[in-house]
Order: structure tokens, then C-alpha cells, then sequence
């Protein structure tokens, strides 16, 4: 018997050939001399961490328990790889034209680049996976309990064990999976160790097969006898089952993180996919191959109640086949170890950059840029997100007791983490699929999963009884196992026909109905069409054809002369001949760099990229554009309008110069004015007055008459002054208004018995007393003013034969309105404008007025908030006079 | 000899003025107060000298002068043109008129007596 002290020491002899084997992958891979790793058959090997210690140790148990219903775990892979690789092809495509690092991050990058659903994928994953990597820890301990069971001399604590197993494999997960941040996330290390743990689990299982069939069981025939002879190989269908289970197999297989690690981050060359799609069936098969055989004949030999899961271990002990034994426990170990290491860097990569990373970022605010300071940071959240993801699933197997059978774990692990098919397979097929689309199918499948499977599967303390027998609430149709009254089938069937109809379900109706934003678009655009975006597997060859093109663009953004200095430079630089230089990478970051002069380093990389090749733009780069773009823009709208606002200012300048130039004129017009109307009287006045003192002989009717005209143009003067006083004081607003009551009667009264003293023409004058009667607040004096002035020049300028003046008054709209029309001939209609500018004179008779009356009429009346206007429509001469009424005013 | 002069004039106190100044100096005054049709009244009257306000209704003195002096007939009439605006630039666009002499008013009787008696003798020797 093989000491537990020698097996342990196997194993870690087993894990330092690992290491060492990963260590020289890696030295190898940076040095270039690589081509061998990146071949086809170590892609294939890789993807066999799909069989973990469950398909290992478990297939057989799953085979005792319940016959060929195994199959389906190797059906449904086998499906996808052959079926189903033109769908890989385009995931590997995608993941590689976006650098997608992992499940969480290709769905988010399809969505808008949505943190949240990049949150809720990698949760979702956590929680499908902590208990499968519980399931590995217990698949190790317990080939270590069947090795301890058979030295007697030592004591075993199968806790203590699981604890260091766990810490083991964290620190070989941190050490192979976190030695330094690969751009790309490629870690050729691991994936040629994982690759070497393939053809161990291989060999070691076939070994036990053989070793079964032609040393325990005597052969082929015999064997086939056995098989007949027992349960197990009856081809005992459970439709139901049967379809669901191989269904969850291929879609784990597409979306278990791990899964998605090996074959699209890790990929190297997407023409791999080719060889895996038959050579990965292949060893599907070569796995499954000895599964029923050791069943049936572990069943046979061990005594009744042996764990079946352990049959590839226990049946080679049994037969004393120590060595046999060892290399089986190595290829479970290997199965466990690979698949606990993949999916621990895998999920501490999508836990780092979607939960940790945001939360760093957001706490350090923007002081966060320097790339060593955020590259040590990463590095730590990765190796910390690997203890604890090892952690957790510790304590799930502490927490769970290890009781469960290993089959059901890793299928409740399917059902969970095959949620994010709808969003995957929607994303990369359906433009029209929407983040909020993706988000609500991912929650209700979630939500599902967890209540009709992961719960009641955990037992009866997470899930109470009640509730499974009579549903949430008491409600009956929620019913965890019989979820709106269908009840009878298998809950496994159950839930995974729930989560996954209703998951896709939200998907679609929320994405038909919502409304993508553009950066999804764009990246609904680059997921879909991906073959037409991005370049083929070609490698980048570089051309003068390109250099061509190169001097092309840069003639247009540098300028020709600027352009064909540069290039010459370049090209003597790099030691050639002729003014084209090599489009060498040195050279594209030069020439990019001084682009990104011109037009900003994302719109430059890109139009690099374009020519080049190569690589496609992303939408990064297309947003990046945008954003320069926008900020040009801005910058151009800004410059016009500042040249708005100048062309504004000039145009107000000009009106204003305009304004001052005719405000100038009217001065000088109005001083031109003044200057006639006071020499005209001045010049009567000197006349005569000369007259009067030189002339001898006058006759005392002569002297009267002169003394007489002396004195009227001397008034006249006097009212000129009076006039232009009151005119310059009203237009300045310097008047004071001396408010007071009266009735409108009263000051029409007083204004027609002024007016009309000393008149040399009668004129009657009609009125209607009744409408008087209103009361006024106002300046009555102005107001009388005003009245006077009408109702003289009705008396001067009035040329009927009769003339007649009608004042008719009326109020309206808390408005008095007082209208004087005489029966004269009127002004003209163009003049009716000019008569209240200041000296228009209308008619060519001399009146003795300056032409002052209806400008001060009109000043005075704006004073008192009202207007005056002349009335169209009448035979004479018609003005309008209104203002407020005021007594509402007067009253309060 | 005939001494006759002919005022454009429409303030009928300054017409009165000046018309007894003349006529008390020896000269047959007519008046007229419109400038509209001035250029025909002067025209027809054919007065020895003319006495032109600017200011004047229907047409100003500056357009009649103009249009006197277009005509060949009143190119030689000697023009007394008074002013109430008094503007240097009205005297430039007298002369430039063709005015023979420019008065700002208010004036002095003996100086519009001298500028007739001067204007009248300088046409009669030429």
C-alpha cells in the first residue's frame, strides 16, 4: 500500500513539473520561438478542462446511478464543436477583434459597454461556479480519504485537507494564472499545462479501462456480456431529460467562464477551431469510452454501497493495482486542478476589472492614471479575487456537507450559468437586442434559477420546507418545483424549461421595445457583422503600396511640402533610398504622432489603422473620433459665434453712427429752425423800429401801425421762447406733473373760452354736455394745453365758410377719448404724418405759429400716458386726443 | 431810367418794411409771397433787380434763383437774396448760385438801400 506521505509527495512532484512546464511555455512564448504551442492539437487539449473531476470520477458514478443518461454531458459539446462551429468561429472572432478578457466583458462590450451587466454576468458566474470548484475540492479529498482509508498509519482529517487542497490550488491559480498582466490575457504558461493535464486524465482513464476490461473483465466479449447483463445498459430514455441535459451541456460549454478562457481569450489563430471541431469530439469520446464498462464492473465487484464515484480510484485498489491506482488519482487530480485553475483566473479576472477595478477607480477619483501604479493594483485585485473565489468555495463545501452527489452540483452549475445564452447568442446574431433587453432576460433567468434550483437544491435550511410544499407566500403557482401549477416533471427539467423560455423571453419583448443607444448600435454593428469589420488571420505585411497611400493622407492633413519633408526624413533615416520609407512600426508611431498634431491622436490612430490595416477600427477609436470631432466643433462654433457676435456689434456700431448722424442733422435742422423763426419776427422788429427813428414826416397812423407790428412780432418772439422752453423741458422729462380732479366738462370749458378770446373769426363750436361728465385725475393744465392748441389752429387753419368745430367725447376701455373735427378741408393725407413734428408747417399760409403746437401737444400727452393721434376718415381736420380716465386710480 | 424792383417775400411784416423803404427811395416795388410760380411772375414782369428770400412756400429761393439764372433772358438780373437761417453754407450755395448779393437777416435798412442802389447802378453800366 502507497503511504499517504508518497502520494502527497507525488502530487507536488506532479504540480512543479506543471510549473516548471508552464514556466517554460511562458519563457518561450516571449521569446518568440512559440510555433509549436500555438498549435491546433495544444488548442484542442485545452478545451478539455470542459471535463473536470465530475466527468472524471463522476461519469462512471452518473453511469451506476442512472445509466447512459451520461452521455448527454458528452452529447452536447460534441453537438456545438460539429454543429454548431461556424457560431465558435464568430465568438472567437468577436472576442478577438474586441480583446474581449472574459464572458463578462464580451457581453458588456456588446451592450454599450455596460458595467452593470458586466456586474450581473460575472455575479451570475460566481455563484454557478463557487459550487463546482466545491465540487473539485471534494473530488480531491475524497481520493485522498480512499488512499488514507488504506494506510493505517495515519490520521486523516479530511477537513483540514480540504482547507490546504483549497489554499493549494489558490496559490498554484495565483502563480500560474497572475505572474504578469498580458495585454491580450493570453497565458500560454497555463494553457500548456492544462494542455499536458488533457493527455494525464486521457491516459490515465483509458489506462483504467483497459485494465478493467482485459484484466478484470477478461476482454471485450465478456465485458459486453456484463454490460448486457446489467441495469445500467438499458437504454432507458427520459425524453425530457435527456434533451435538457445534452441542451445544458452545449450551452455550458459556450458559456462557462473557464470554457470561454480556453477557447476565444487563449485562442490564438481562429483556423484552430477547424482541427478542434473533430479532434475535441474525438477525445469527448475516447473519455466516455471505458465510462459504462467500469460502472458495470465496479458495480460488480465492490461491495454493496461503495461510492460509484469513486470506482476509477477504488476498482484498480481493489484489484491491488497500486500503480494503476496512482496515475488514475493523478488524472483526477489533473482533471480538478485544471479546471479549478482556469476558472479561477478567469472569474478573478472578470471580478477584478468589472467589480474591483470600478470600485478602486471611483474611490481614487481621477488621480489614478499612472499605468505601473494601476497595473499593480490590477495584479493584487486578480490574486485577491482568486483567494477568495477559492475561498468561497471552501466554505460552500464546509457549508454543504459533501453529501451531495457530484452529478447534481455540476448540472445545477449548467442550468445557472447557461442564463447568459439568450444574451450571448441574441448579441451576436440580432442587432435589435437592447442592454436593457439583456439585463431583464439575465435577472429573470437568474432570479428562476435561483429559486427552482440552486435553493432547493442547497436543502432545507436556505429554502423552508413550506414554501416548497405549498410555494411562496402560500401562493400554490410558485410552488418552486411546480412553478405556475406544472407539476410532475423533473425539477431539473423544470426549471431549466422556466429560467431559460422565460430568460429569453424578457430578452426579446424588452429589446423590441426599447431603443438602443448609439455606442450599442455601433457595437450591435461590430458583434453581428463581425466577418465584414475585421481582417481575416492574415498577419500584417507591410507595402510601399501603403507607404503610398501614407504620404496621400498626410500631404492632406500636413500640408504637400510639410509631408514630403517628413517622409524623406524618415526614409533617409531609415537608411533608404527615394522619398517613400518603409511602413515600419517605428515609423506609423512617428508619422501617427505627428498627425495627432493635426487632428488629435484617436481621429490619427485611426486613420493609420485604415490604411495599414491590420486591425479594424474599433468603436473606441470611432468614439474617440467623435469626441475630437465634437470638440472641433465646438471650437468652430465658438470662433463663429464670437464672429456673430462681432458682425452684431459692428451692425449695432453702424445703426448707432446712422442714429448719431441723423440725431446731428436734426440738431442742425432744429437750430436752422430756430435761428429762421427768431430772425423772422427780429427782422419786422429792426426794420420797423429803423423805420420809426429815421424816417421824418411819418404820419401818426403810419407810427401806430408799425408800433403796432413791433409789438405783435415782439410777443410773437416771447411765445417763440415760451414755446421752445416748454417743448425742451417735456422732451427731457423734466416736467413735473401737477396732478389733480376735475371733470372733463370743466376743462373744455375753459379751454374753448380761452381759445376762442380775441378771435377775428367766429367758429361754432358743438358739444355734447351729457358725455362730459367724466371725471378726470390728471394735469389738468396740460391737458388743457393741449385742448387750446387744437381748437386754435381748428380757428386759424379752418377754411370753410362757416367754420364749425365738433368735440365729441367718449370713454372707453378706462379710456377718455376726446375727438375734435372741424369742417374745413383737412391736411393732406402725406402731411397727416408730419404735423406733430416740430416747425411743420402744412398749410402756406403764415398763421403766426412757429409749427411748435402739436409737437408739445403730442410731448405732453405722452407725459400724461395717453396719446394723440390725427383721425383718418373725416372731410376736415380730426384729431384724436385719449388718456386714462385715472379716477379708479384717484379712488384707491 | 426805370427803377423797378421786384420782392419775393412771404412774411408780410418784411414786405411792408421793405416796400416802404423803397418806395421812399424812388422805386417801383412789386411783391409777390409764393415761390411756386415766382420764376414766371419775374419772368413776365421783368423788374430791374430782384429781392429773394430763401424761405420760401411752394419753392425756395435757392431753386429760383437757379432756374433764373438757366434762363437767358434773367442770367444778367441782378439778386438780393435775404436769409433768416443764417448758415455759412447757404451763402456758398447762393453764390455758387449765381447770387449777386447775400444779406442775413435781420438786416439794416440802410444796407439793403445801399446793395439796391449798388446792384442797380453796377447792371445799368455794364
Amino acid at each position: 500500500m502507497a503511504s499517504l506521505n508518497v502520494l502527497v509527495l507525488v502530487c507536488l512532484g506532479y504540480v512543479a513539473l506543471l510549473f516548471l512546464v508552464a514556466f517554460a511555455a511562458d519563457r518561450l512564448a516571449a521569446t518568440g520561438r512559440s510555433t509549436w504551442l500555438r498549435s491546433p492539437l495544444i488548442y484542442t487539449l485545452s478545451l478539455s478542462i470542459y471535463c473536470t473531476a465530475w466527468t472524471f470520477y463522476g461519469a462512471v458514478g452518473y453511469a451506476a446511478r442512472s445509466g447512459l443518461e451520461f452521455v448527454t454531458i458528452y452529447v452536447g459539446p460534441t453537438l456545438v464543436m460539429i454543429g454548431w462551429w461556424w457560431g465558435l468561429r464568430k465568438l472567437v472572432r468577436v472576442g478577438r477583434s474586441q480583446r474581449v478578457t472574459s464572458i463578462a466583458d464580451l457581453i458588456s462590450s456588446r451592450y454599450g459597454k455596460s458595467n452593470t451587466l458586466a456586474i450581473c454576468v460575472t455575479i451570475l458566474a460566481v455563484i454557478s461556479v463557487t459550487p463546482y470548484i466545491a465540487l473539485q475540492l471534494q473530488s480531491i479529498t475524497l481520493s485522498f480519504s480512499i488512499f488514507a482509508e488504506a494506510d493505517p498509519n495515519n490520521s486523516y482529517n479530511e477537513i483540514a485537507s480540504v482547507f490546504w487542497v483549497a489554499a493549494g490550488l489558490a496559490v498554484f491559480a495565483i502563480l500560474f494564472g497572475t505572474r504578469n498582466l498580458d495585454a491580450n490575457e493570453r497565458h500560454h504558461g497555463v494553457v500548456t499545462a492544462v494542455a499536458i493535464e488533457a493527455v494525464v486524465k486521457l491516459i490515465a482513464l483509458l489506462a483504467v479501462g483497459i485494465f478493467v476490461v482485459w484484466g478484470v473483465a477478461g476482454g471485450v466479449t465478456d465485458t459486453m456480456a456484463r454490460i448486457d447483463a446489467s441495469e445500467i445498459g438499458q437504454w432507458n430514455i427520459d425524453r425530457g431529460r435527456w434533451a435538457t441535459i445534452t441542451f445544458l451541456a452545449a450551452a455550458a460549454f459556450v458559456c462557462l467562464p473557464r470554457m470561454f478562457q480556453v477557447m476565444v481569450v487563449e485562442n490564438d489563430d481562429e483556423r484552430h477551431l477547424r482541427t478542434a471541431a473533430w479532434a475535441f469530439p474525438l477525445y469527448l469520446l475516447l473519455m466516455s469510452l471505458f465510462v459504462i464498462p467500469i460502472a458495470v464492473v465496479g458495480l460488480d465487484l465492490m461491495p454493496e454501497g461503495a461510492n460509484p464515484d469513486l470506482f476509477v480510484l477504488t476498482v484498480p485498489l481493489s484489484q491491488g493495482q497500486q500503480g494503476l491506482a496512482m496515475l488514475s488519482f493523478l488524472g483526477g487530480f489533473s482533471s480538478a486542478t485544471s479546471m479549478v485553475i482556469v476558472a479561477a483566473m478567469a472569474l478573478s479576472t472578470m471580478v477584478s476589472n468589472h467589480i474591483v477595478m470600478p470600485i478602486w477607480l471611483s474611490s481614487r477619483g481621477s488621480g489614478a492614471s499612472v499605468s505601473g501604479d494601476v497595473r499593480s493594483v490590477v495584479l493584487l485585485a486578480r490574486r485577491v479575487s482568486i483567494a477568495v473565489i477559492m475561498a468561497l468555495g471552501y466554505f460552500y463545501y464546509r457549508l454543504s456537507g459533501g453529501g451531495a452527489a457530484l452529478a447534481a452540483i455540476g448540472l445545477i452549475a449548467f442550468a445557472g450559468i447557461a442564463q447568459i445564452l439568450p444574451a450571448l447568442v441574441g448579441g451576436l446574431f440580432w442587432r435589435g437586442a437592447t442592454r436593457t433587453g439583456a439585463l431583464a432576460g439575465l435577472t429573470v433567468g437568474f432570479v428562476l434559477w435561483l429559486y427552482t434550483l440552486l435553493l432547493p437544491g442547497i436543502g432545507g435550511e436556505v429554502m423552508p420546507a413550506v414554501v416548497m410544499e405549498n410555494g411562496l407566500f402560500g401562493l400554490s403557482w410558485l410552488k418552486p418545483q411546480a412553478l405556475f401549477g406544472i407539476d410532475g416533471l423533473d425539477p431539473m427539467v423544470h426549471s431549466v424549461m422556466w429560467s431559460l423560455s422565460l430568460n429569453a423571453a424578457a430578452f426579446c419583448v424588452v429589446s423590441l421595445f426599447g431603443f438602443p443607444s448609439p455606442i450599442e448600435r455601433l457595437q450591435a454593428a461590430q458583434f453581428v457583422n463581425v466577418f465584414e469589420h475585421s481582417a481575416g488571420p492574415r498577419g500584417w505585411v507591410g507595402s510601399v503600396a501603403q507607404s503610398e497611400d501614407l504620404m496621400i493622407m498626410s500631404q492632406r492633413i500636413l500640408g504637400a511640402r510639410e509631408a514630403q519633408v517628413f517622409f524623406h526624413a524618415e526614409a533617409q533615416r531609415q537608411g533608404g533610398r527615394g522619398h517613400l520609407p518603409e511602413p515600419t512600426p517605428m515609423f506609423l508611431q512617428r508619422l501617427e504622432r505627428e498627425l495627432a498634431g493635426s487632428v488629435g491622436a484617436a481621429t490619427a490612430h485611426a486613420m493609420i489603422g485604415q490604411i495599414v490595416g491590420g486591425s479594424s477600427v474599433s468603436v473606441e477609436d470611432l468614439l474617440a473620433v467623435a469626441d475630437e470631432s465634437a470638440q472641433l466643433l465646438e471650437y468652430s462654433s465658438q470662433l463663429e459665434a464670437k464672429s456673430d457676435e462681432l458682425s452684431r456689434t459692428a451692425h449695432q456700431l453702424r445703426e448707432a453712427n446712422e442714429k448719431l448722424t441723423q440725431i446731428s442733422l436734426q440738431k442742425d435742422n432744429f437750430l436752422s429752425q430756430v435761428s429762421h423763426e427768431l430772425r423772422t419776427p427780429m427782422t419786422s422788429i429792426r426794420a420797423f423800429s429803423e423805420i420809426l427813428r429815421d424816417t421824418e414826416g411819418l404820419q401818426p397812423d403810419e407810427q401806430t401801425r408799425y408800433a403796432t407790428i413791433i409789438h405783435d412780432e415782439a410777443l410773437r418772439l416771447t411765445r417763440l421762447l415760451d414755446d421752445l422752453l416748454d417743448l425742451s423741458v417735456l422732451e427731457n422729462g423734466q416736467v413735473n406733473l401737477n396732478m389733480g380732479e376735475g371733470m372733463l366738462a370743466e376743462v373744455l370749458d375753459r379751454a374753448v373760452s380761452t381759445a376762442m378770446t380775441g378771435a377775428s373769426r367766429e367758429m361754432r363750436i358743438l358739444r355734447n354736455e351729457t358725455n362730459e361728465r367724466i371725471p378726470v385725475h390728471s394735469d389738468l393744465d396740460r391737458l388743457t394745453q393741449v385742448f387750446i392748441n387744437l381748437i386754435a389752429n381748428a380757428r386759424k387753419y379752418c377754411d370753410a365758410t362757416a367754420p364749425e368745430l365738433s368735440i365729441r367725447v367718449h370713454e372707453v376701455g378706462g379710456k377718455v377719448v376726446v375727438d375734435m373735427i372741424d369742417n374745413g378741408s383737412g391736411i393732406p393725407r402725406d402731411s397727416r404724418k408730419l404735423v406733430f413734428e416740430k416747425f411743420a408747417r402744412v398749410s402756406a399760409e403764415r398763421a403766426g405759429g412757429a409749427g411748435l403746437g402739436l409737437a408739445i401737444c403730442r410731448e405732453i400727452m405722452q407725459r400724461l400716458g395717453g396719446d394723440i393721434i390725427y383721425l383718418n376718415g373725416h372731410q376736415g381736420a380730426a384729431f384724436r386726443v385719449s388718456f386714462p380716465s385715472g379716477y379708479q386710480l384717484a379712488a384707491q | 431810367m426805370s427803377r423797378r424792383v421786384m420782392l419775393v417775400e412771404d412774411e408780410p411784416n418784411i414786405t411792408e418794411a421793405i416796400r416802404f423803404l423803397l418806395i421812399r427811395d424812388g422805386w417801383e416795388v412789386e411783391t409777390h409771397a409764393d415761390g411756386t410760380d415766382a420764376v414766371e411772375v419775374i419772368s413776365s414782369a421783368k423788374p430791374d433787380l430782384v429781392i429773394l428770400d430763401v424761405m420760401l412756400p411752394g419753392k425756395s429761393g435757392m431753386e429760383i434763383l437757379t432756374e433764373l439764372r438757366a434762363r437767358d433772358d434773367l442770367q444778367g438780373l441782378p439778386v438780393l437774396m435775404l436769409t433768416a437761417r443764417g448758415q455759412s453754407r447757404d451763402r456758398d450755395l447762393a453764390e455758387k448760385a449765381g447770387v449777386s448779393r447775400f444779406m442775413t437777416k435781420p438786416f439794416s435798412n440802410s444796407e439793403v438801400l445801399t446793395a439796391v442802389r449798388d446792384l442797380h447802378a453796377q447792371a445799368t453800366q455794364t
